[in-house]
């Protein structure tokens, strides 16, 4: 089946069967491989990226559901003359990443929960992060990230 | 120069933040998952669904035939072809007689012993193809039953001929009859039976392989998600497939996460590289999480019965301990060091105790294989030590800081009766950081405050002590090692004056392309821009035995350090051929090379660039080129220490426990990166807390199935699981390396445990809780508080 | 997952059509595709609601809240309407699964799933919703008929709930663990006229009503009220996360805090 959709700003029609996934898409169609695979029950958000506005499991989603929208994917985060973006800074400075596999779902992810609670406090910034598992860092430094991030953009 | 003078030297103890980042943060991170090769294909393993079975038949006639598939390899392909997958440690029993070592085939032939068993692996063009062929593998099992409890395991039915009883091996360590003597003699007695839950290590990313072959060159290239590439290579081209070790390269790009997990060589990544020869291709293989749940080695999993005995001020005399240890159904890489040298010799703790006996069984079960994850051996140790020593507290009637201060060690050097010497550390200095840091002074009113809420509020305290830095070759051989323990480092001047060094630790998280670098440059008197680190590679590195075991700076900067030494004894003798002195004239500090009472002096670049282009060059006595390679073989592990100071709220109605601070006070010698090592103490104490609080590998004891095989049931910490930890740190810097560290990467996980449990108890003791295993789940809580009251 | 073939229609009536014809009804799939790439389910066609607008919306009329099928649970979270009116069912809304899940998971698709520890099913029951399909209305009291099961016919599509607006409610879950589903959920609304509903979720056999628990808060609207109330453990399964022990235990519990809060 066609599949028309904005991946990162650019319009990409794909002819592909209709069981594949958006992730499938995104890693082997596209060939970007920032957005990872950590789970087969969704529940671990490394495949995280953003649909239309919204944090969404890659995983868990057919591309042919995302027909006409508009995905962000970790590649599209930074300037295109590679600036980074405030949040990617922000988990930069304050060690928000280790072996970096999680890392791009909680960035996609943190870009959500910022656009949409701007004001979160401590609590409802871990709260927001309930789908996105690491196993590296304890969330502490990610936690400081994200706040990092939040006065930067309030700025 | 001493490590005192090293830890002045620029960039010493700086965050500096890492090079590692901009490739993450931006999603051109390189995993084994995400290489292609052109015209790859793809595996998918065929497993036992069965805990224990007799394989009567494997039919691939109908799988082989599906569109797409390559071929589909069973355990007759194998069988003879190859070995199986070989143990590195060789742990005696007390008679001298070798531990059994049942055969550990790459595909399954005659039986299978746990439910994820490895029993085919078909290859096909694309990854669907293989996962439908696999479902027309038809595979005759005939049942038998399961062996799942080690208490009973001596009764079930065999899992291997080898082991008649399941019994793998005993091994003790220490003066049995001194303790005895010691124990009839004491004032009192303390007794504790433990369980050391089994984990699931869950690194972020799946295990997952790229092996090609090329008939051309007749080489082998297998990528793998890996945390040591050299010995990978040598256990599989010598134990296993007997292949020219030179004629296989292996690859650990980046790696998401190992924590232990992604040390050994598993049958996977034999299979994938010995089907890419017989097919000439590149087979790539990357775990479903169901798959890995059912197939990573898993962790932990002791039973233990522990006794104390003291003066009558609580003055620790003697310990004895009887340990069963699950080693699963096979014997992985390093599993059967991990119950025993890595766990009986650090039950000293950091207590003067004259006399330790200890005594382990290693059982094989019908589960998943067992092995070292994060803390390997010493977690478990700590575990037995802090609960005891706190169940001594109550029953002494001390308080639980006072009977730790009472019996800590403050002589250093300080030979412990369990083999180990611990070279120094200052423990109440550790201890009185932490119960600052932990404002222990206002904990009553806390308490207070908590119980006017209906909630129960407890304190725990763990004074850890860890041997890691492993290890001193000689040593570990003694014990049984059939391997080095040394490390690799080959420091590489370039001609214009940048460094490329190439380690044989691995980073898959612990920033070592940062932090090395950091040392480095600190050495050269250069930028850390200027240095680049590579690792991962066995075709780029001088041999090393990779990262765990809290070993990278320790030992594999200690051996960059030692090619710094050779790099700068010859610099020096550039130097003062460039300044027409002697060369015990020459001093290098700050990057500068300087003739002594003079003010000549030359930058390390153009020493650098003279060594590459050598025509002022004493070509005489001196090879051109400045890239120097050394080995480094440590003399003793090293000790890191600390207090950790744990505080929970607990809510009696649901059995919920609440985390309400964390401190932890560690002396780790040294630091480089004080940033890196404390998000390394973050992330252990995430571990240890979801080993105390939630985490647990459950096996259905009649069928032996995992019920915990997702995240569906095995409770993963999440962010809003925990507070903020308050780190602080002692130095004491280790005496026997130049850097004067003690490594860092697993003391989160060793220490906190015990200090969580002890925390809930106290909690829990007016309720009349005496003893909780864990994880302390909210309903195994609630059980507990309901089985008080009855 | 197995192949299949996908339908993306663009009405309500072509959608029942295809349903009708044996294709599997596709909502926010965090269900569904969860369970088809483990290969669990194997529909031969998909059916993508996702692109039928007279699914979506939320409308108020006359003492009701009506929410389309589609209305996706970050949506029902963030609406002025039902943040106003029945402020716990934004709340409930706002804890389903993560983030992620309720940028795509819908109200229509977990009500037709009817998960024994859902949440939705709950808020229905508490609430006496109705539910709308193509062809009637269905009261929750007799939509849900236990685990994973419901009166929808083969290919009925629901089109919208309807909830009558509480005087007061609240839900509370206490969440299994691992899953973060609920262990055990209670949604307690009171009506204007004083009487009670309240619904359990978790409990194993489906999403029920606890006679013993309305009884008493319609005689008292307070936690007291209910603090001797017993559940019976016959009912509530067991598992490693709790035994039917401890699941009754904490229906009283949840009860009790879900009363609290309603009068907060």
């Amino acid at each position: 089946m066609k599949v028309e959709l904005k991946v990162n700003g650019k319009a990409v029609t794909a002819d592909v069967p209709p069981n594949t996934l958006l992730v499938q898409f995104i890693r082997e169609h596209l060939r970007l491989t920032g957005t990872h695979v950590g789970c087969d029950t969704a529940q671990c958000g490394a495949c995280t990226v953003i649909a239309n506005g919204r944090s969404i499991k890659a995983c868990n989603t057919l591309v042919a559901q995302m027909q006409g929208a508009d995905i962000t994917t970790i590649e599209g985060v930074a300037a295109p003359d590679g600036t980074l973006h405030p949040v990617q800074a922000a988990f930069k400075e304050c060690h928000g990443l280790q072996c970096g596999y999680c890392t791009p779902g909680m960035v996609m992810s943190t870009i959500d929960l910022l656009k949409h609670h701007p004001s979160a406090t401590e609590g409802e910034i871990r709260s927001l992060l309930e789908g996105n598992l690491c196993r590296c860092t304890g969330y502490q430094n990610i936690v400081a990230a994200v706040q990092t991030a939040q006065k930067t953009m309030a700025a | 120069m001493g490590a005192t003078e090293f830890a002045k030297l620029p960039h010493i103890g700086e965050s500096l933040k890492r090079k590692e980042d901009v490739r993450f943060l931006t999603g051109v991170g390189n995993y084994t998952d995400d290489i292609v090769q052109a015209h790859q294909k793809y595996a998918v393993f065929v497993r036992s669904p069965h805990a224990h079975a007799i394989v009567k038949k494997v039919d691939t006639a109908a799988a082989s035939a599906m569109p797409g598939v390559a071929r589909v390899f069973t355990g007759a392909d194998v069988e003879g072809k190859m070995g199986g997958l070989p143990c590195g440690w060789l742990i005696s029993n007390p008679d001298g007689s070798p531990m059994k070592e049942p055969p550990h085939p790459i595909l399954a032939s005659k039986k299978v012993r746990y439910v994820g068993d490895h029993v085919a692996m078909v290859v096909a063009d694309t990854l669907a193809q293989a996962r439908d062929a696999a479902e027309a593998v038809v595979v005759d099992y005939e049942e038998l039953a399961p062996v799942i409890d080690m208490r009973t395991a001596a009764k079930g039915p065999a899992l291997h001929d080898e082991a008649p009883d399941n019994h793998c091996y005993k091994w003790t360590l220490g003066d049995k009859a001194a303790v005895d003597a010691a124990f009839a003699g004491a004032a009192h007695v303390t007794k504790l039976d433990l369980t050391n839950n089994r984990l699931i290590p869950n690194a972020m990313e799946p295990r997952a392989v790229n092996a090609s072959y090329n008939r051309g060159t007749d080489e082998s290239v297998l990528y793998v998600a890996n945390q040591n590439p050299h010995v990978e290579r040598l256990l599989m081209t010598a134990f296993v497939l007997q292949w020219p070790e030179h004629k296989v390269r292996v690859i650990a790009p980046d790696v998401g996460g190992g924590f232990g997990s992604k040390i050994f060589l598993y049958a996977e990544d034999v299979a994938a590289t010995w089907a890419a020869k017989q097919l000439n291709c590149a087979i790539k293989w990357t775990a479903e999480r169901s798959e890995s749940f059912v197939s990573d080695a898993h962790g932990r999993d002791h039973i233990t019965h522990a006794e104390m005995a003291m003066d009558k001020d609580g003055k620790f005399l003697a310990m004895r301990v009887h340990t069963h240890a699950n080693l699963g159904a096979y014997l992985s890489t390093f599993a059967s060091s991990v119950p025993t040298i890595l766990y009986g010799t650090l039950l000293a703790g950091q207590y003067t105790a004259p006399q330790i006996y200890v005594e382990v069984d290693g059982w094989f079960t019908s589960t998943a294989p067992v092995d070292a994850y994060r803390g390997a051996g010493r977690p478990e140790a700590t575990y037995v030590v802090e609960r005891l020593v706190t169940r001594c507290a109550w029953e002494m009637g001390l308080a639980q800081d006072e009977i730790r201060k009472r019996n800590f060690i403050t002589q250093f050097p300080y030979q412990t009766p369990v083999a180990l010497q611990y070279d120094t550390g200052d423990y109440h200095a550790c201890m009185s950081d932490a119960q600052k840091l932990a404002d222990v002074a206002g904990f009553d009113a806390r308490r207070k405050a908590s119980e006017a809420k209906g909630l129960r509020r407890g304190i725990g305290y763990s004074s850890y002590i860890e041997a890691c830095g492993l290890a001193p070759s000689n040593i570990a051989g003694a014990l049984g090692a059939r391997a080095g323990l040394f490390e690799a480092g080959e420091v590489r001047v370039n001609p214009t004056g940048s460094v490329t060094v190439f380690t044989g630790s691995h980073s898959h998280g612990q920033g070592h392309e940062t932090t090395f670098a950091q040392l480095v440059a600190a050495r050269l008197g250069i930028d850390p821009s200027q240095v680049d680190i590579v690792h991962g590679d066995t075709g780029r590195i001088p041999f090393g035995m990779g990262t765990y075991g809290s070993r990278s700076l320790s030992v594999g900067g200690t051996a960059i350090m030692k090619a710094l030494d050779k790099i700068e004894a010859k610099a020096k003798k550039i130097a003062a051929h460039l300044m027409e002195a002697s060369d015990a004239d020459i001093e290098f500090a700050n990057g500068e090379f300087t003739v002594k009472g003079t003010d000549k002096k030359i930058p390390f670049g153009q020493v650098a660039l003279t060594a590459y282009v050598p025509h002022n060059y004493p070509l005489d006595k001196l090879e051109p080129g400045l890239n120097e390679t050394a080995f480094y073989d440590p003399t003793n592990f090293t000790y890191p220490a600390g207090t950790y100071i744990c505080e929970v709220e607990v809510d009696p109605a649901t059995g919920v426990v609440r985390v309400d601070r964390f401190t932890t006070v560690d002396d780790f010698g040294v630091i480089i990166n004080p940033m890196i090592v404390e998000g390394q103490v973050h992330g252990g104490v995430a571990q240890g807390l979801g080993q105390a609080l939630m985490e647990h590998g459950v096996y259905d004891p009649d069928s032996g199935q995992l019920l915990t095989g997702s995240y569906s049931d095995y409770t993963m910490p999440r962010a809003d699981n925990f507070p903020e930890f308050k780190l602080g740190h002692v130095c004491t810097p280790c005496t026997h390396n130049p850097i004067g560290s003690k490594g860092c990467g697993e003391a989160g996980a060793i220490g906190s445990p015990p200090a969580v449990i002890n925390a809930v108890l106290d909690a829990l003791a007016p309720l009349g809780v005496k003893d909780l295993d864990m994880p302390a789940t909210p309903y195994r809580v609630w059980q507990a508080i309901q089985s008080a009251k009855a | 997952m197995y192949a299949f073939t996908y339908e993306r229609p663009a009405t309500a009536a072509d959608a029942a059509r295809l349903a009708a014809a044996g294709g599997k009804l596709l909502a926010g799939g965090q269900t569904l595709l969860a369970s088809m790439k483990l290969r669990l389910a194997a529909p031969e066609q998909l059916v993508d609601l996702g692109a039928i607008q007279e699914l979506k919306g939320i409308r108020r009329e006359a003492g009701t809240l009506t929410i389309g099928a589609m209305t996706r649970h970050c949506e029902v979270a963030e609406s002025a309407e039902v943040r106003a009116d029945i402020p716990a069912l934004a709340d409930l809304a706002s804890h389903i699964g993560d983030k992620q899940v309720r940028a795509m998971g819908t109200i229509g698709g977990s009500v037709a799933n009817n998960d024994p520890a859902a949440d939705y099913p709950a808020a229905l029951m508490a609430l006496g919703a109705t539910v709308h399909t193509g062809t009637r209305q269905i009261k929750a009291d007799d939509f849900f008929q236990g685990l994973f099961a419901t009166a929808l016919q083969d290919g009925e599509l629901i089109t919208a709930i309807g909830l009558p607006i509480p005087r007061r409610a609240a839900y509370v879950k206490f969440a299994q663990p691992a899953s973060r589903f609920a262990l055990i959920g209670v949604f307690v609304a009171q009506q204007g006229d004083g009487s009670v509903r309240v619904a359990v979720t978790g409990g194993g056999n489906g999403v029920f009503r606890h006679a013993g628990m309305e009884a008493a808060l319609t005689r008292q609207f307070t936690p007291d009220a209910v603090a001797g109330v017993k559940t019976d453990e016959a009912e509530m399964s067991s598992d490693l996360h709790g035994s039917a022990a401890y699941r009754a235990h904490l229906v009283g519990v949840m009860t009790q805090r879900a009363v609290a809060q309603a009068l907060a």
